[in-house]
């Protein structure tokens, strides 16, 4: 199987969309002549030419408005956000066109749209661009939401995420397009809204998403060195939810851990928290913990910004705790 | 402005063409059955049988009926939420609209959408939305998608004019004229965003001139009269159709009517002498006075055409009074589309 990073496997499910169907186009800034902020649209212009490899102006309402407008009559546009950071400006067209647009309608008018780009922090950023917005957009009916962690799932979830008749928020780790791993060639589908067990253990489950992925595998590596066999569980999609998977790993390890890049007030590890407590209350020898971004916007120091983020030591004394050990 | 001042008189001092007179006719049976519609929904209101926010037509009806008679069956519309009378000219059954008032399962949008949100796909009428000015940007993409596939299709988009000084109407109109898309946008100017008025709101007086800013083509058309409304558009239709040009129609029109039901006609904000002025245009006058100079029709087949309005809006009323509520399953419907492309 060939080795891709996250970013070229991303690639390639666009390019392996846009050529199955004429109706798929990318718009967004720089996603043409400069080949992608972050080069996930290199060669793409030259292969499909301007009327679908579209370049915007810095406009992120605007042409958020005009995807959803186009998939509303039937195309399949997929939206790049340079950042998610910039969509904040989009977020009326997300959720007040494209979320309820169906519903509003009463199932005439659908919205086959994914809006992608990075999320999360990278280095040094500062505190308007290093933001975690997965819970904000999973707390809107008719959005699903995307959080790839892996080369691997960021091309079978997109190829997914495309060929899904709803609004998909997709959010790419900012920090994941280096990323290296196998990835199937071809017909890769990672179905919406099914977690996968990225290490297999029995006595603690880290649900986690994204670029906490990466971190809980580092922590549980050095658990197992300490004798702590755990479980890490992607959730892959936000919205809809793998209850089903969060569940049997709970019933299985009986003690849980939910780390995530974003804020903790209504967080995402909240909604598993609630899952859990509901119906699996009577599986749980500990109380759930969760490990969370710092309730701060993102300083700019490189000492504080650590001190802010999740990283493996902050998982693996969660897990420790909930172990009490 | 000189332009279409000439054209307008053109069209004003040109004798009406005998052989589209049933047309014409057509045209005014519309603005009869939107006013007496709006003036029972008005009611139906006021009895409690509509719920929610209730934005009437009432002395705007010109605009819609001129306007998407211009239009062919394929082309795309999207309105503001002060739409009842556009999804009647363009043939959504007055029966459908008022059970959507009414919150029932036989509305075009099966009780969800509500006065607001009136949508017919098969019709190519894409909404009502509540959002000023959000749904520019999704005219512009019907426009996009329209040059994407070929298919001369044309998006029509219906604004108050308190939208213009919105950013998704500068983002949207500047990407339509960059990508020279199909797209119409016709900006109602009623003179008042809910209680202010345009000077108040705005800093220049002439809509129209945002044009300039995107090189786009522009009018100054009198809402008032069918005819000149339906010349506009026309020509604007056409520029879209034929030369993938977009348009921006400045409509000089008036609410006779508050902003919502749960306003006052005339309120703080206007004086109730400028309501009286104004209604001595109303767009129906106007419209069957030249009916009737030109021989077209005369008063007793006015009274008639009225008559025949009022007994369908009473249908309309009476269906939707006794239209099935929603059915509870229908909470959960329609949220997430199951299949998959």
């Amino acid at each position: 199987m060939p080795t891709l990073t996250y970013r070229d496997a991303l690639n390639q499910a666009l390019r392996e969309e846009m050529q199955r169907d004429p109706d798929v186009f990318l718009m967004g800034e720089e996603v043409g002549v400069y080949q992608g902020a972050y080069k996930v649209s290199r060669g793409l212009l030259d292969e499909f030419g301007p009327m679908r490899v579209v370049d915007t102006p810095i406009t992120e309402l605007g042409f958020a408005g005009v995807g959803v407008g186009a998939a509303m009559v039937g195309l399949r546009p997929v939206i790049e956000f340079m950042t998610w950071n910039f969509a904040l400006l989009a977020i009326d067209q997300l959720v007040n066109s494209a979320a309820k647009m169906r519903y509003m309608s009463a199932g005439q008018v659908g919205v086959p749209a994914v809006f992608r780009g990075p999320g999360g922090a990278a280095l040094q950023l500062g505190a308007q661009h290093s933001q975690a917005f997965e819970s904000f957009y999973a707390h809107v009916p008719g959005l699903k939401v995307v959080t790839p962690a892996t080369p691997a799932d960021a091309k079978g979830l997109l190829k997914s995420s495309i060929r899904d008749d709803n609004p998909v928020v997709f959010i790419e780790g900012e920090m994941l397009y280096n990323l290296k791993g196998e990835v199937p060639e071809g017909e890769h589908i990672v179905p919406l809204g099914q977690a996968d067990i990225k290490r297999a253990g029995a006595e603690v489950t880290i649900v986690c998403h994204s670029k906490t992925v990466a971190v809980a595998l580092k922590a549980a590596e050095q658990l197992a060195n300490e004798g702590v066999d755990a479980e890490v569980l992607d959730l892959r999609s936000i919205r809809p939810l793998d209850r089903e998977a969060i569940l049997t790993s709970v019933t299985k390890t009986h003690r849980c851990v939910v780390a995530e890049e974003g804020w903790p007030f209504a967080g995402v590890g909240a909604q598993v928290v609630d899952t859990i407590q509901r119906e699996a209350f009577d599986e749980l020898d500990a109380p759930i913990l969760r490990v969370t971004g710092a309730d701060v916007p993102m300083p700019y120091n490189k000492q504080l910004e650590r001190a802010a983020k999740v990283d493996p030591p902050k998982i693996v004394a969660a897990v420790n705790e909930v172990l009490y050990r | 402005m000189t332009g279409s001042t000439a054209a307008r008189t053109r069209a004003r001092s040109r004798r009406l063409d005998p052989a589209q007179a049933d047309e014409y006719r057509g045209w005014l049976r519309q603005m009869m059955l939107i006013r007496r519609f709006e003036e029972k929904a008005g009611e139906a209101y006021s009895l409690g049988r509509i719920g929610g926010f209730c934005h009437l037509y009432i002395g705007q009806e010109a605009v819609a009926v001129g306007s998407l008679a211009a239009l062919g069956p394929d082309d795309y519309i999207t309105c503001s939420y002060r739409e009842h009378g556009h999804a009647l000219a363009r043939g959504i059954s007055a029966r459908a609209v008022m059970a959507e008032l009414f919150g029932k399962a036989a509305g075009c949008t099966g009780g969800k959408g509500g006065s607001m949100h009136l949508f017919d796909a098969s019709l190519g009428f894409l909404g009502g939305h509540g959002i000023v000015g959000a749904h520019i940007p999704l005219a512009t993409g019907m426009a996009f998608a329209a040059k994407y596939r070929k298919t001369q299709q044309v998006a029509v988009c219906y604004f108050g004019e308190a939208a213009v000084n919105n950013g998704a109407f500068h983002e949207a109109l500047n990407m339509a004229a960059l990508w020279k898309l199909p797209a119409v946008y016709i900006c109602e100017n009623n003179r008042y965003g809910m209680g202010t008025a345009l000077e108040r709101a705005s800093a220049i007086y002439d809509i129209s001139e945002r044009a300039c800013s995107y090189d786009m083509a522009n009018e100054v058309v009198d809402g008032q009269d069918v005819l000149v409304m339906h010349a506009a558009m026309e020509r604007a239709v056409q520029r879209a159709r034929t030369e993938e040009q977009p348009t921006l129609l400045e409509v000089r029109t008036y609410r006779f009517m508050g902003h919502s039901m749960s306003d006052p006609i005339h309120g703080h904000y206007r004086t109730r002498e400028e309501v009286e002025d104004q209604r001595k245009r109303d767009p129906i006058t106007v419209w069957s006075q030249r009916l009737i100079a030109e021989e077209l029709m005369d008063e007793a087949a006015v009274k008639a055409m009225d008559k025949s309005v009022m007994e369908e809006v009473e249908d309309a009323y009476q269906f939707a009074d006794q239209a099935p509520e929603p059915e509870a399953e229908a909470l959960f419907q329609d949220v997430y589309a199951e299949e998959q492309r």
